[in-house]
């Protein structure tokens, strides 16, 4: 999946993101069910685009409303999702008076002010610091790989 | 969003301000330099990595942020070899895995900005628009995530990448170096048109395409 794509899938596949750096994974997940989404957030707040007609999957706010309306479509609970998210990097040290250069951190703050607003509880997380991260989703498992170059393996 | 006319204008002015860093490189390296004419380019965000081996390759990025009149990134990428024989045309040591000293990263941090500042100094002459320039940030990690930093500051404006591309091949050993300048938004290009009379009005877009 490319950056401000969002997508379903049910067991057993798997949804995938790689090379995620000041972006955002997010994964919802019905386990009853066994129906996984995924979105990969590139920019926390669809007020930031400069012109009406956006790609809503590069937002937080946006993309997580879209995710949970396809998750429903796909035949899972609204009501039972938990999220697993991963990301948020800080790549480069920048100073700059723009606070947009911290993007990183606001993207991992809008999507967890996001699923707080939709009460979808974050079960596990790995983000922000200052390296890349590639994450698997397992529908199937519900569980979230995250690899990365010289920081490890973790599964949440 | 911008004619043919004004790419090409576009493409005259990187042409400039990349020749005097090719200058400014070989000076630095003792050796010639080769650069590729550059390209603007209109891509989806995830063809970008493409062009420097997929969004999991290792590769060493150096950032540099650019402000005053224009706002805009520039960001070089090297592969993990062409890293390791940089280093040996620099500081004339070889090393086989892509773990730098403090020397190192400083040694390729510098190089960044000699390329960057001698880029901008070209353009700043040419345009007369004021401009100062980050110090460099170094990483080394995928590139797909050292890519999407500038792409996503971009990606408030379009939904595609709009970049300025060029490499510099250094003459031995086939190095080459990424070089990518992202625009904050569709305006900072519009205004570097504007400033040396290319376009008269006010760019809007309204489109969806993120510019062109």
């Amino acid at each position: 999946m490319g950056m401000g794509e969002y997508k379903t899938a049910k067991a057993p596949a798997l949804l995938v993101s790689l090379g995620l750096g000041s972006c955002v994974g997010v994964a919802l997940y019905d386990s009853t069910r066994k129906i996984g989404g995924l979105a990969h957030v590139m920019l926390p707040d669809s007020s930031l685009s400069g012109k009406k007609d956006f790609n809503p999957g590069k937002f937080a706010d946006t993309a997580i409303d879209l995710l949970v309306v396809e998750l429903e479509k796909a035949g899972a609970n609204s009501k039972k999702l938990i999220a697993k998210i991963a990301g948020g990097s800080q790549m480069f040290q920048v100073k700059s008076d723009n606070s947009i250069m911290k993007i990183g951190k606001r993207n991992v703050e809008a999507v967890k002010m996001k699923l707080a607003k939709m009460k979808i509880d974050i079960v596990a997380e790995d983000v922000e610091g200052n390296y890349g991260r590639t994450i698997e989703f397992c529908c199937n498992t519900g569980k979230l790989t995250v690899k990365t170059i010289g920081h490890g393996i973790k599964i949440l | 969003m911008f004619s043919t006319f004004e790419l090409d204008a576009l493409k005259e002015i990187g042409n400039i301000g990349a020749g005097n860093a090719a200058t400014a490189l070989s000076v630095m390296l003792s050796q010639k330099v080769q650069m590729k004419i550059p390209e603007v380019k209109v891509l989806p965000f995830d063809e970008v990595s493409k062009s420097v081996g997929g969004p999991e390759n290792p590769v060493t990025g150096i950032f540099l942020r650019v402000e005053g009149d224009l706002g805009f990134n520039i960001l070089f990428i090297i592969q993990a070899g062409d890293t390791l024989n940089l280093l040996k045309i620099i500081l004339r040591e070889s090393k086989e895995v892509l773990e730098l000293t403090a020397m190192e990263e400083s040694a390729l941090k510098e190089l960044g900005n000699i390329i960057a500042s001698a880029f901008i100094a070209a353009l700043s002459d040419f345009t007369k628009l004021a401009l100062r320039i980050s110090v460099p940030s170094l990483a080394i990690d995928m590139a797909g995530a050292i890519l999407s930093f500038p792409l996503s500051l971009y990606g408030c404006m379009g939904d595609t990448a709009f970049l300025m591309e060029t490499e510099f091949e250094e003459g031995l050993d086939g190095v080459k170096v990424h070089f990518y300048l992202i625009p904050d938004d569709d305006k900072s290009f519009s205004t570097l048109l504007k400033t040396i009379g290319v376009r008269s009005f006010d760019g809007d877009n309204s489109r969806g395409d993120g510019g062109i």
